[in-house]
């Protein structure tokens, strides 16, 4: 559910593949990598659980817990940002990931909330949702990424941080 | 593909990325205040810019919101843009921005 009031973007791609492969694609840290600009996500994907996203070189990019996980429907994580100071002071966002079966592909939803307007996290955020949506869609139906991986500079931009 | 393309074609359905883009997240009645049209109309055009996927809605209570989805739009940057330099492009946007004001139709 979501708050006028908050700050929220959503992003919607229909991915030729099954839930599960799906559910897989977003939960497998050595799949991951291949999607999201060489990151990783560390966590055991049970409700209550600690998750980090973790750059390449092992630092921790984002933090939180997982709210809710019921594989290969809805994945719900607390996330905040940890490596820049004025997006980290701003709290936890509230990222929400749907996955409901449709005429062949999977409609996947992420709807990422932080509960005040004007989030400067949600903005950082919404420049990296598309281009990882891309490189998963293009990854799970052709094999193939959407972009190539870029330096490291690039990375922590692309990555949405 | 076709569905994007259609949907961007008409100037009206771009008016209306361009209020979700100015602010996301509104309600048919919100998002008729902005444009000269019967509620039925404005409605037409939603249901399109949704079944072309470049707006998705979420109930909240009664209330169906509208968010801007970029993700079709990145698609289409992607497959023939993305190649060349973003960084060229970017300056040159910038430049004509600069330049013509912030009018693009």
């Amino acid at each position: 559910m979501t708050n006028p009031a908050a700050s929220t973007f959503v992003y919607v791609t229909f991915i030729r593949t099954t839930p599960e492969r799906l559910w897989s694609a977003l939960t497998d840290p050595q799949f991951t990598k291949q999607y999201w600009f060489g990151m990783h996500q560390e966590t055991d994907w049970k409700a209550g659980s600690p998750w980090q996203l973790v750059f390449s070189d092992g630092r921790v990019a984002d933090s939180g817990e997982i709210v809710e996980a019921d594989p290969p429907r809805r994945l719900i994580i607390k996330w905040r940002n940890e490596f820049r100071p004025e997006l980290k002071s701003e709290g936890y966002s509230r990222c929400t990931m749907d996955l409901e079966p449709m005429d062949g592909a999977v409609k996947l939803t992420i709807t990422h909330v932080m509960d005040h307007a004007e989030s400067k996290f949600i903005e950082a955020v919404s420049g990296g949702w598309p281009r990882i949506l891309s490189n998963l869609k293009s990854l799970l139906e052709t094999g193939e990424l959407a972009m190539v991986q870029k330096d490291a500079v690039e990375l922590r931009h692309s990555a949405g941080q | 593909m076709d569905t994007v393309f259609k949907a961007l074609a008409d100037p009206t359905r771009r008016q209306l990325l361009d209020l979700l883009h100015a602010r996301n997240g509104q309600t048919l009645g919100e998002l008729c205040e902005g444009l000269a049209m019967s509620r039925q109309a404005v409605s037409k055009h939603l249901a399109l810019l949704e079944t072309a996927n470049l707006v998705a809605t979420i109930w909240h209570g009664r209330e169906k919101l509208h968010y801007l989805n970029p993700v079709p739009i990145h698609e289409i940057s992607e497959r023939w843009i993305g190649k060349f330099e973003h960084t060229r492009l970017a300056a040159l946007a910038e430049l004509k921005s600069t330049l013509e004001g912030e009018d693009h139709d």
